[in-house]
């Protein structure tokens, strides 16, 4: 049982302020993810809850009370780090009953706390050996496991996948979202920079930008409708497709006349005072498709990536155009050179005016 | 010839000499020996580079045999002997005998007990207390500043802290001032209290060991992965527990190696005992033992059988330092 709350939290080194105005509700059982680019703050904010970092402003509370001043292990929270941070002197059975050691719990109740959480990670054969005995799976485990041992209200994970190869890490999620659903009730925070993880994992994600949050949501949220370009191109692989244009149609659907010719359909309502508007009309690669009738683009294939289950046409900035992406079912290497006219549902097309997209305005 | 112009032709000698053997035994190897031609060229080119490593390694070799290995074989032989006939292990007996060389082997152990834990337990506290603080550089300079001095120099430093003057005259030496100001007492001649000056002269060892301990630890502890002390704060771990039980134990290697490494310094401890009580008062140590052995008393064959004995004492701990330095390394 955990509610965290941060209010205008922020973090200042001297004169230069690395997090501004964070202000965020995590409710009991929640899995949030923290995501965004290198340096956007990201991992600061997590070790800020964690108590690693001091909190230079604002207010960070755990179930109401203020945590800003109370030491890191008194926040009933644990922490697993991105290089795992085990003792390398102590053997895994160590690693995980430290907390309970220093916390001078009996010798049966460590015991049975570190089997538990041993069995719950398969790691029970390996409890006698030291870290640099396992594989990096196993010793993200290990880090997992001594987490679990301590039964903290509030999860903490900094980029704890980042150090696996492709195979393990998709595993290693797995894990976790497992992990997470066995435990309903705590609460886990959790930072990424890989957007799978945040997207398969989070309840909610948190994006992250230049110190500011930059929109809040379930993953689908900020999939289907991103407040801003920033969280628009962060989510989704490849990044959604940015046109510039002229509103030139009002009403429940827009029209919108793009610098390279086109016509885009969007179901964003607009008003009268909009006609005119310079915009960007904002298309995620894989909703467009093949069209013979009204083009949202027209351009020549420049490169093609076939994948299996898709072709990811890569057409070449025209005059007056950004460079386009788009990805198409199947395996169509033979569209390469071709010119091809594309268009997507008007459900599917966002608009932006400003950077934010009207839908939030 | 001038000096200094004598030794400049003393360096170009040494210096060309050194070229030309590398220069003229590789051209004798490559075009006299082996040479990389005709039907053999293949099997000759192998040969010559079999034979290549131990040109480069004969001059080392060489001297380390001449100043090292033949002195250690002289040193055996000639503590077998007395007064050039062979007397089998007759130097040894005398010695054992001998309540001079019981009072420095006792010391020499009391020397090992003490100096190097107090040496790396004092580096320990120095590295950690300076580490991550804005002047913790400067404090370290000079901590490790009596690295730089010279024993003999460090002796009499402190042979001017243990100065005693007569009672009622002023006292210059540090430790009697501080002494008869606070107690009153007439000032003690810290230097002839049996025992006691046995630590006297360890504290100088100690006031120079310490540097060097602390800067191979402060090294040591920076090497320690910051998170690993982030996870214990986070486990609830206190200053004291994460120094104890998350830092030492991960740089016990290097502990170690610093430790024996002094215990190395300490057991050839000469200098210090000869400038500042020459071994009297029972503060013999073996190596001074040694000396008087052989410079004064004009005995080889026990100072050799002394020289032995110290031989003995150090390879062990030798050994063992070197293996440990090696598993640090890898």
């Amino acid at each position: 049982m955990a509610d965290l709350v941060l209010k205008g939290v922020e973090k200042a080194y001297g004169e230069v302020k690395v997090l501004r105005d964070i202000n965020l509700d995590i409710q009991t059982g929640e899995l949030i993810v923290f995501v965004g680019p290198s340096g956007c703050g990201k991992s600061t904010l997590l070790r800020m809850i964690a108590g690693l970092e001091r909190i230079t402003g604002g207010d960070f509370s755990i179930d109401g009370v203020r945590m800003n001043d109370v030491p890191p292990a008194q926040r009933g929270i644990a922490m697993v780090f991105q290089s795992y941070a085990l003792y390398p002197h102590m053997t895994v059975r160590d690693n995980m009953s430290f907390a309970l050691k220093i916390a001078r719990k009996s010798r049966a109740e460590i015991a049975a706390a570190v089997d538990k959480a041993a069995r719950i990670l398969q790691l029970t054969p390996y409890l006698d050996r030291l870290p640099k005995a396992l594989s990096g799976g196993q010793r993200q485990r290990v880090a997992i496991g001594r987490s679990i041992v301590r039964d903290p209200k509030v999860y903490l994970f900094d980029e704890p996948l980042s150090n696996l190869d492709a195979a393990l890490r998709a595993a290693t999620r797995i894990e976790i979202a497992q992990l997470k659903e066995a435990m309903p009730n705590s609460t886990m925070v959790y930072v990424t920079h890989d957007q799978v993880e945040a997207m398969t994992l989070a309840s909610r994600i948190v994006v992250l930008a230049g110190g500011t949050i930059a929109q809040v949501g379930t993953p689908l949220e900020l999939y289907e409708r991103p407040r801003n370009e920033f969280v628009a191109q962060f989510i989704g692989s490849p990044a959604m497709n940015l046109l510039g244009g002229e509103v030139v149609g009002i009403g429940e659907e827009t029209i919108v006349r793009l610098d390279g010719g086109g016509l885009a359909r969007s179901a964003v309502p607009t008003m009268t005072a909009d006609k005119g508007l310079r915009v960007n009309v904002g298309v995620r690669p894989e909703h467009l498709r093949e069209t013979d009738g009204d083009a949202l683009f027209t351009g020549e294939v420049a490169i093609t990536e076939a994948l299996g289950e898709v072709t990811l046409l890569y057409f070449t900035a025209s005059e007056g155009a950004a460079p386009l992406v788009a990805k198409l079912p199947g395996i169509r290497p033979n569209l390469r050179h071709q010119t091809l006219s594309l268009t997507a549902d008007p459900d599917k097309v966002q608009i932006f005016a400003n950077g934010t997209s009207l839908l939030y305005r | 010839m001038h000096p200094a112009l004598q030794a400049l032709v003393v360096v170009a000698v040494a210096v060309g000499g050194c070229i030309a053997y590398f220069l003229l035994s590789n051209l004798i190897l490559d075009k006299v020996l082996f040479p990389a031609r005709g039907a053999n060229a293949g099997r000759n080119t192998n040969r010559a580079n079999l034979i290549r490593p131990w040109l480069f390694l004969f001059p080392a070799l060489a001297f380390l045999g001449l100043y090292l290995a033949y002195p250690v074989v002289a040193t055996a032989w000639m503590s077998l002997q007395r007064d050039n006939s062979f007397v089998g292990f007759e130097n040894y007996r005398l010695m054992f005998a001998e309540p001079k060389f019981g009072e420095s082997f006792f010391n020499n152990i009391l020397w090992l007990v003490v100096v190097p834990a107090a040496s790396t337990a004092f580096g320990l506290l120095a590295a950690q207390l300076t580490d991550r603080i804005a002047w913790g550089n400067i404090a370290k300079s000079l901590i490790f500043m009596p690295m730089a001095i010279s024993f003999v120099g460090a002796s009499v430093i402190w042979k001017l802290v243990y100065e005693a003057r007569p009672a009622g005259t002023d006292q210059i030496g540090l430790l009697n001032a501080l002494y008869v100001w606070v107690t009153g007492a007439d000032p003690v001649q810290w230097l002839q209290l049996p025992l006691w000056n046995n630590l006297f002269l360890m504290v100088v060892l100690i006031w120079i060991q310490s540097g060097f301990a602390m800067v191979i630890l402060a090294a040591a502890l920076r090497g320690i992965p910051e998170e690993t002390v982030e996870a214990a704060v986070l486990d609830g771990a206190g200053p004291f527990q994460i120094f104890f039980r998350i830092k030492v134990p991960q740089i016990a290697g290097t502990i170690v190696v610093v430790w024996t490494t002094i215990t190395i310094t300490v057991l050839k401890v000469f200098d210090i005992v000869l400038a500042m009580t020459n071994g009297q008062w029972e503060t013999q140590v073996l190596a001074n033992y040694m000396y008087d052995k052989f410079f004064r008393a004009v005995d080889w064959g026990m100072g050799s059988a002394a020289a032995m004995i110290i031989m003995a004492l150090v390879t062990p701990i030798l050994v063992w330092n070197v293996w440990n330095a090696r598993r640090e390394m890898r």
